[in-house]
């Protein structure tokens, strides 16, 4: 079942290729070929996802071929539940954002597209990368299609924006590629040899020092805090999000943002465990903050796409709460929660990119009653905007409430406080997004100029469907969603807790030994890990062949 | 071993030698011979790159350990002859524009490579002597090769008095080596050095003289001051050679130099080297970002590059000489590549230099802008690109020796150049062009871009080929 991983990751570089090939003039082929491929490339994904087999341990579908071997780097690609998920948002939402560019993009299409596709390999292949030197090619080969995408196709001050996104989110990644460059020597010099292997890193990981751990955890922290972007590091994506074309929007708040929080679990949690019980209440702090502070500079915003890059802000602060309470359910509350945004914010971008298509104004007091107008939009949109707020019965609520719930159980945080001033997030969402659905929709429409607004039409209709149905799902049934994560998870809460307390109350549905049933060793103390590790390989089931 | 096949085992750089030679010749006894001497030397290069890979399996010293046979030399014989191609190609539709071409062009071209060449094969002070000198004076003659351009005048005796003054610290250093150890053969010099049998203070000045000299040549700060005049006032093909051959084959003969000379270097000289890299990364990136004319914002980069370079020689380890060399060759083809669209986009009489003049570049030239991309990214050290790997190669060889911060500063140097990199990017892509269309250099120069960006791509996406063979050989 291996293929279905490289030609999901194949298809779209493909599709880049075919697309320079093709004369700039023959628009209709351009843009059939990328609609195919998006489609294709959703189509494997959810291949993936129905062969994916969520009670196996560890990655799944892996595939490891030679690169450098004097460097021990390999082509190695795998899913896990962690994954997956994410996996299926991307492939989902660049075809929504195919779907959205059609009438949007007016100039240089060939480019634009093919920069597009070329972002959909980079944003798969940084979530399905194992190996560190393979997830840093990709996560630095997300940066030059959106940097081209923002820059060519953006708004009036798109080259500022541009230049922005790009210095920073390389300042951090250029020092998260000195930490993986640290951990290969640190691998050569006390495990046998230099390795970008990801699964090798994470057995060497907490037998480091914990001063090394430290320096690491934050080289690799601050690429990914940037990404996130975690307050006080998010200036900028208010502009990046501003002049971004709608599609470039829709893929930036539901792809790119998804790529900080995806590293801060996957190498910050389970590569520097020791480091991450130390900063969990500094980096859950920093979420709260951003959870308030965002919703209240998007309670004051004008601009309606400020307004939704700064909820951007607040949502990622729950993720990233969820995340640092290192419970399973803040865990995956907030990979649920990743999801959630993807597809909601991904929502309100494309209403209203398709709003400005109709006017050329992204200023909220331009609009007023536009439910009478259009009121299939009034309806798409409000589900959009009670997603976004967390209704219960809706995606956003499920996601947000774990995320809450994690914080306010975790042994590591200790601190009711959390949750308690996450909650009010919830509440300030409410009130930022009701008064930006007010301003638009309800009242008399005092503009003449919205007087003949055109309601969505069937390609419009195409681009939100589909979202507003995954809410309602999500929303009503999300153990499909949950069920695939669980057992990741679990174990790698397990391990967390074995590490911090010596002791874990999860149990394991491991196939040979049931670790519940086996008395407790007594804990060998978190300064210990070495032998801890020791111990602990020798309980996992060994690795499938 | 006879004359003949020891002869025979450095093929190409008697190859290139002899053409140098008949190349002059030609051009002084037949009539018209232009169109004689752009064939025979392309001829003979290609034949000089295939003779490097047919030589790929030789070994050891030959000439009385004067010359070195075989592996990393006749590797780099064959990049080194692969450069030249690249230049050969894009100098004739350039100077054909310029309505200067010459035979002496080609002559000096041809004196340059083999002196670049020599120096590649170097296993003696005296031959590395012989190849800096046989290389520079070419270059000198070549900077100033647009005779009646008084910048191109500035530039060659800016260049040749400052390369003099440097090659009196490489011989004195060269003399002090001597002095201490009684060898010039590297080889011999190691083993004096093993036995402990060397002066080791008159050794010390001797190392610290030859970095000097060595500095001068590949532009390390603070001996880095003729860089930006010399750079911008040569003709731009001319630039292109001589900051990538004549800074990979100097830092390519570092290597075994440094190798023999490694007892020798102490924690305090790797600290001083390591110092000096650090400031050249920084200081060739900081000045870099002012600059407006985009021969001078290259010619400052290729000052941090050589930063970036040193951090091999301050590691000291097998990853750091493969590292070196790897980034040598990545830096051959993506300087070059830059420099020869500079070379194309610019017009007569120099203009269209400067950055600002980039704007729209995409719009009236869309692959060249494409092409100009990959280099940039390239030289910014961004995957999917050789830039990158050389420098994560480096990395990984200055973490192993211990100095994590040299790479901390290199990546801070990496992220000051990323902006101004990127300021070509955003004139070529992102503003609208001012001008009527402008044609661009077309012809064989094409061909030159194309097949550096290819060598970037393949570098960069495939770098374990090449490694295997440099580790092999180290």
């Amino acid at each position: 079942m291996e293929w279905i991983l490289l030609g999901l990751l194949a298809t779209p570089l493909v599709g880049f290729v075919l697309i320079l090939l093709l004369p700039r003039e023959r628009l209709r082929w351009i843009h059939a070929l990328s609609i195919a491929v998006g489609l294709i490339t959703f189509g494997l994904a959810i291949a993936l996802w129905i062969a994916f087999r969520p009670e196996q341990p560890g990655f799944q579908f892996r595939i490891a071929l030679r690169w450098i071997e004097s460097l021990d780097i390999g082509f190695r690609v795998g899913v896990d539940g962690i994954s997956l998920l994410l996996v299926v948002l991307t492939t989902l939402l660049t075809l929504v954002a195919l779907l959205a560019s059609l009438e949007a993009i007016r100039h240089r299409q060939k480019e634009y597209y093919a920069m597009l596709l070329l972002l959909e390999t980079a944003m798969l292949g940084v979530f399905v990368a194992t190996d560190t030197f393979l997830f840093y090619v990709f996560w630095e080969l997300v940066l030059i299609p959106m940097y081209f995408i923002i820059g060519i196709w953006g708004g009036r001050n798109r080259i500022y924006a541009a230049l922005k996104f790009f210095l920073y989110t390389l300042v951090g990644s250029l020092l998260m590629l000195v930490g993986i460059v640290w951990l290969g020597v640190y691998a050569q010099q006390h495990a046998g040899g230099f390795t970008g292997d990801l699964e090798r890193l994470q057995q060497i990981g907490p037998t480091l020092p914990l001063t090394a751990q430290r320096w690491l955890f934050w080289a690799f922290a601050l690429s990914f805090c940037i990404k996130v972007p975690l307050f006080p590091l998010h200036t900028w994506l208010p502009d990046a999000h501003v002049e971004a074309p709608t599609a470039g929007s829709v893929i930036l708040a539901g792809v790119l943002l998804k790529m900080g929080t995806y590293g801060l679990v996957r190498f910050n949690l389970e590569l520097f465990p020791q480091a991450s019980f130390e900063y969990a209440p500094l980096l859950a702090w920093l979420g709260v903050i951003g959870i308030v502070y965002g919703a209240l500079v998007a309670f004051a915003q004008s601009d309606m796409k400020k307004l939704i890059a700064y909820s951007s802000v607040s949502h990622l602060g729950f993720i990233v709460l969820g995340i640092f309470s290192m419970t399973v359910e803040g865990l995956q509350g907030a990979l649920l929660q990743m999801v959630n945004h993807g597809l909601s914010t991904g929502m309100l971008f494309l209403c209203v990119g398709m709003l400005y298509e109709r006017r050329h104004t992204r200023e909220l007091a331009e609009f007023g009653g536009l439910a009478r107008r259009m009121p299939l939009f009034a309806v798409l949109l409000a589900l959009a905007v009670l997603s976004s707020a967390g209704l219960p019965g809706l995606n956003g609520f499920v996601g947000e409430f774990l995320s809450l719930l994690g914080a306010a159980q975790s042994r590591f945080l200790d601190n009711f406080v959390f949750a308690a001033i996450g909650v009010s997030g919830v509440i300030l969402a409410a009130a930022y997004l009701l008064k930006f659905y007010h301003a638009l929709m309800f009242g008399e429409p005092s503009n003449p100029e919205n007087y003949h607004l055109r309601d969505i039409g069937w390609l419009e209709r195409l681009q939100l469907i589909p979202l507003v149905v995954l809410f309602v799902w999500i929303g009503l049934f999300p153990r499909p969603f949950l069920h695939l994560s669980e057992l990741s998870f679990r174990s790698m809460v397990a391990k967390l807790e074995q590490l911090r307390f010596g002791i874990t109350t999860i149990e394991l549905p491991t196939p040979q030994a049931a670790p519940a049933a086996e008395p407790v060793q007594p804990s060998p103390s978190p300064l210990e890990p070495q032998r801890f590790l020791e111990e602990q390989l020798r309980r996992m089931p060994p690795p499938r062949p | 071993m006879d004359m003949g096949s020891q002869l025979l085992s450095v093929a190409p750089v008697v190859l290139v030698g002899g053409l140098a030679t008949v190349v002059m010749l030609v051009d002084a006894l037949v009539r018209d011979s232009t169109r004689w001497t752009f064939w025979m030397s392309l001829a003979g290069l290609i034949g000089s790159a295939i003779a490097g890979l047919a030589t790929l399996s030789a070994s050891g010293t030959v000439f009385n350990g004067m010359l070195a046979a075989g592996g990393t030399a006749a590797l780099f014989d064959t990049l080194l002859s692969m450069a030249g191609i690249l230049t050969l190609l894009a100098a004739r539709p350039y100077l054909r524009r310029e309505g200067q071409e010459y035979d002496e062009f080609y002559t000096l071209l041809l004196f340059a490579l083999a002196g670049a060449m020599l120096l590649v094969h170097a296993a003696h002070l005296v031959i590395f002597f012989l190849g800096i000198e046989l290389m520079s004076v070419a270059f000198y003659v070549l900077a100033g090769y647009f005779r009646r351009q008084t910048r191109s005048v500035e530039a060659a005796l800016k260049y040749f008095l400052l390369g003099a003054f440097a090659t009196g610290f490489l011989l004195y250093g060269i003399a002090m080596v001597y002095g201490s150890s009684g060898a010039l053969a590297y080889a011999a010099i190691q083993e004096q050095l093993r036995h402990g049998s060397a002066l080791p203070t008159l050794l010390l000045i001797g190392i610290g003289l030859l970095v000097v000299g060595v500095g001068f040549k590949i532009a390390i700060v603070p001996f880095h001051q003729w860089v930006p005049d010399v750079y911008q006032g040569a003709p731009t093909v001319v630039t292109a050679f001589m900051s990538t051959v004549g800074k990979a084959a100097v830092v390519i003969a570092l290597v075994p130099l440094f190798r023999a000379l490694q007892p020798a270097v102490e924690t305090k000289l790797q600290l001083a080297v390591a110092t000096l890299a650090a400031a050249t990364i920084l200081l060739g990136n900081i000045t870099a970002v002012v600059q407006s004319n985009i021969k001078r914002m290259l010619a400052y980069s290729s000052i941090a590059h050589a930063g970036y370079l040193l951090m091999g020689l301050v590691a000291q380890n097998d990853r750091g000489w493969a590292g070196m060399l790897f980034y040598a060759a990545a830096y051959l083809f993506m300087q070059l590549g830059a420099f020869v669209v500079v070379a194309s986009v610019e017009t007569n009489n120099e203009e269209r230099l400067e950055i600002s003049e980039y704007a729209g570049l995409s719009r009236r030239h869309p692959v060249l802008a494409a092409l100009m991309a990959i280099f940039l990214f390239s030289l910014t050290g961004l995957p999917p690109f050789a830039g990158f790997f050389g420098k994560y190669y480096l990395f990984t060889a200055a973490i192993e020796a211990g100095y994590t911060w040299l790479a901390v500063i290199a990546v801070v140097g990496t992220m000051i150049s990323a902006y101004f990199y990127l300021g070509v990017l955003v004139a070529m892509y992102f503003r609208e062009p001012h001008e009527r269309l402008v044609p661009a250099l077309g012809g064989t120069a094409t061909l030159t871009v194309w097949l550096s960006s290819l060598a970037v791509l393949a570098l960069g996406i495939f770098p374990s080929t090449l490694l295997q063979l440099l580790e092999r050989f180290l």
